[in-house]
């Protein structure tokens, strides 16, 4: 692959989660930091204790706005990071959060994210353990960045990983797509909707227990991704890569409200391109696909999963049957959404 | 099924080739496959409708010259603008990277935002798009008037869509059957400034919405057009579009702007197709002229204010080739690494075309 040239800067492109992103990583950081754990570039790293299996993540949150609706920073903090442990099969067992606060935030923000922060902890049945804040001068940072870390226990027999697809297997989504990337879209521009918009930050622990106390086998989830930046499209993309398998999906059958579908079509936007919060996509065995799919819609976060796909022989890339009938490739955005301007 | 649909997906008779002049239809098309569903007859192809793309290459210089010349300018504008390369093949994502103040904004009403945060610096707005988005700058500029935002200008490259099929229509080799009219565009202008498709060249055009149904709808209305011989212009996007348009929308915008040539990328400059702020504004709006003139100078003459090597933009922008007949397509040209603006925006042809490219691809 390709080497950056000398005098190329960091893009905010690289930083939207699409193909910039994945270059980034490729070309930079995983021949500097080369290791087994890392290079299967799951949600989360696994690594050995005696006979068990730990999942470790981190990741950092720099929304603009820190407030939006359905969530806030902490919120999403909490839960991107449980998400990531549960897309490993992981039951979280602890968080960490820095917080990197510019000179002058009000406290009582600080607080209301906190409170925040606290409640999806519980939420999701973790306690944050440790912590630490640093302080920069006013102008170096915008208002507030939080970092969080999550290590989570993976019970014998789940080994969800992103290359673990296989022809024949199904395509699950736990609900309808693109509510938190379009929720902060336009909370960021204060563009307003007939029939709010909110986003879906949620921690997806227990949905994730709830699917594999349906599986008799825990080794029938193949795969587990939750779709944040890049959305459903980056997710799918992802698997089908690491997997070495065709996807196909279904867009008919995929789930996305009427509003966020009326909003997409005034603003120009893809809703399988858009972040998700709350969501998260299993490819499953197709025997258990059934038993899955009930477990996902008796839980109060899964009511409109759907059976969206299927994985397919042949060389890796992700296809959309469209509601007219007609074929086409789901591509990986290659930075960031734009609304239209024609 | 309506019947129009029907008329579409059964057509048999000879070749007709419609343009469609928007970049969601530009999208909508793509991304639905329907080139796929209709019948080898009818040929769909992508005109002067990506905001981002008709920008010339000589103002984006002129716009990336600005920078370079002030420091001080915030400069904001639409997301897809950042990423279309100069002649000298640098963004303004890329001086952006590099220190200058360029921020991405979804509408005029931000800039202006930002303008009001930020009363010690010049924040300028790069105003590209057609009718749709015109109104709105026509208002920010009526609003920084009459509340004093005095940090606040326009660099208007706003164009019309009329003027530029006109244009189309008398290049000579020019073939097109009919035309489906730009939804947005036309709830703001009605349909009745493209009569004159009809009564100058006898073509028919119809304005059309953006779901599948729609764009089929409209594509049958233009085959029963052409099988009677009746070119005609119609509205198939009843419930957004009438004949006389936002007529609040037309007096803003005929009240803060003059039309003025333009220079389109691909077709050259077209008379009366631009926007110019009237007198009362001129303290708004940013000339670019002073800087296309630095620009000039510091271009290799051979490349000032030309498209980059090999790319055939402006022959798509034409409907002159399909965007897979352009010999960069998809080789050294794609969404990771635009050449030309076409493939930058995802409202342009060949974006649309490679990011929604048939299975067969």
């Amino acid at each position: 692959m390709k080497a950056f040239a000398d005098g190329d800067r960091i893009l905010l492109s690289h930083g939207g989660g699409g193909l910039l992103s994945r270059e980034l990583v490729e070309r930079l950081f995983l021949p500097r930091l080369a290791n087994p754990a890392l290079a299967a570039l799951d949600d989360a790293g696994v690594v050995a204790l005696g006979e068990q299996r730990l999942a470790l993540t981190t990741d950092a949150f720099v929304v603009a706005p820190p407030f939006f609706p359905g969530g806030d920073i902490g919120r999403l903090a909490v839960a991107g990071t449980v998400n990531d442990l549960a897309a490993q099969g992981a039951r979280p067992l602890g968080l960490t959060v820095a917080f990197i606060l510019e000179e002058g935030y009000p406290l009582a923000d600080l607080a209301r994210v906190t409170d925040s922060l606290a409640a999806c902890a519980r939420e999701a049945g973790v306690s944050v353990v440790a912590g630490d804040t640093k302080v920069v001068p006013r102008g170096q940072a915008d208002g507030i960045f939080v970092s969080a870390a999550g290590v989570g226990l993976i019970p014998a027999g789940r080994c969800p990983t992103g290359a673990g697809a296989r022809p024949g297997d199904r395509v699950i989504v736990s609900g309808p797509l693109g509510e938190h990337g379009l929720a902060v879209m336009l909370g960021r521009q204060g563009i307003a909707f007939a029939g709010e918009i909110r986003s879906d930050v949620a921690p997806l622990n227990a949905l994730v227990e709830a699917a594999y106390a349906a599986c008799a086998d825990p080794g029938a989830i193949h795969a587990m991704r939750d779709p944040t930046r890049g959305g459903l499209a980056a997710a799918l993309n992802e698997i089908a890569a690491a997997s070495g398998c065709a996807i196909a999906v279904d867009e008919a059958a995929t789930p996305v409200s009427p509003e966020v579908r009326a909003a997409c079509d005034v603003l120009g936007l893809d809703p399988l391109h858009l972040a998700n919060e709350g969501k998260m996509v299993f490819v499953v065995a197709a025997e258990t696909t059934d038993a899955v799919l009930a477990a996902l819609r008796a839980h109060e976060r899964g009511r409109l999963a759907a059976v969206i796909g299927r994985v397919t022989d042949g060389a890796p890339r992700v296809t959309v049957r469209t509601e007219l009938g007609t074929e086409r490739l789901l591509d990986v955005p290659v930075g960031e959404q734009l609304p239209r301007i024609c | 099924m309506n019947r129009y649909i029907e008329t579409a997906l059964s057509y048999d008779g000879p070749q007709v080739t419609f343009m469609e002049v928007c970049g969601t239809h530009t999208m909508a098309i793509a991304r639905h496959g329907i080139r796929n569903l209709l019948p080898r007859a009818v040929r769909l192809i992508s005109g002067p409708g990506c905001p981002v793309c008709v920008t010339a290459a000589a103002d984006i210089d002129a716009v990336l010259a600005l920078l370079d010349a002030n420091p001080g300018l915030t400069l904001t504008t639409f997301g897809d603008m950042l990423r279309v390369p100069g002649s000298d093949r640098r963004t303004l994502e890329r001086l952006r990277a590099d220190g200058a103040d360029v921020r991405v904004v979804y509408s005029v009403t931000a800039a202006l935002a930002l303008a009001r945060e930020m009363p010690d610096r010049e924040v300028a707005f790069l105003a590209v798009g057609f009718e749709t988005t015109a109104p709105g700058t026509a208002a920010a500029l009526t609003e920084a008037l009459s509340t004093n935002v005095d940090n606040f200008r326009v660099i208007s490259l706003h164009k019309l869509v009329p003027p530029a099929l006109r244009q189309l229509l008398t290049t000579p080799g020019a073939r097109i059957d009919g035309f489906l009219l730009p939804g947005h565009v036309c709830a703001v202008t009605g349909s009745r400034p493209f009569e004159f498709l009809p009564a100058d060249f006898g073509i028919g055009g119809v304005v059309a919405g953006f779901e599948p149904t729609d764009i089929l709808t409209a594509i049958g209305m233009l085959l029963a057009q052409w099988r009677a011989g009746a070119p005609a212009v119609e509205i198939q996007y009843r419930r957004i579009v009438s004949p006389d348009g936002n007529t609040a929308a037309q007096a803003a915008l005929a009240e803060v702007f003059a039309p003025v040539a333009s220079t389109w990328r691909g077709l050259g400059q077209i008379p009366a197709s631009g926007l110019l702020p009237r007198p009362q504004f001129a303290r708004y709006a940013v000339d670019l002229g002073e800087a296309a003139g630095a620009a000039l100078e510091k271009a290799a003459p051979a490349l000032a204010g030309a498209d980059a090597g090999g790319c055939r933009c402006g022959d798509v922008l034409r409907g002159a080739i399909a965007p897979s007949d352009c010999p960069l397509y998809g080789r050294v040209c794609t969404p990771r690494s635009p050449v030309g603006p076409c493939m930058v925006s995802s409202e342009g042809a060949c974006a649309a075309s490679y990011r929604y490219r048939g299975v067969a691809v």
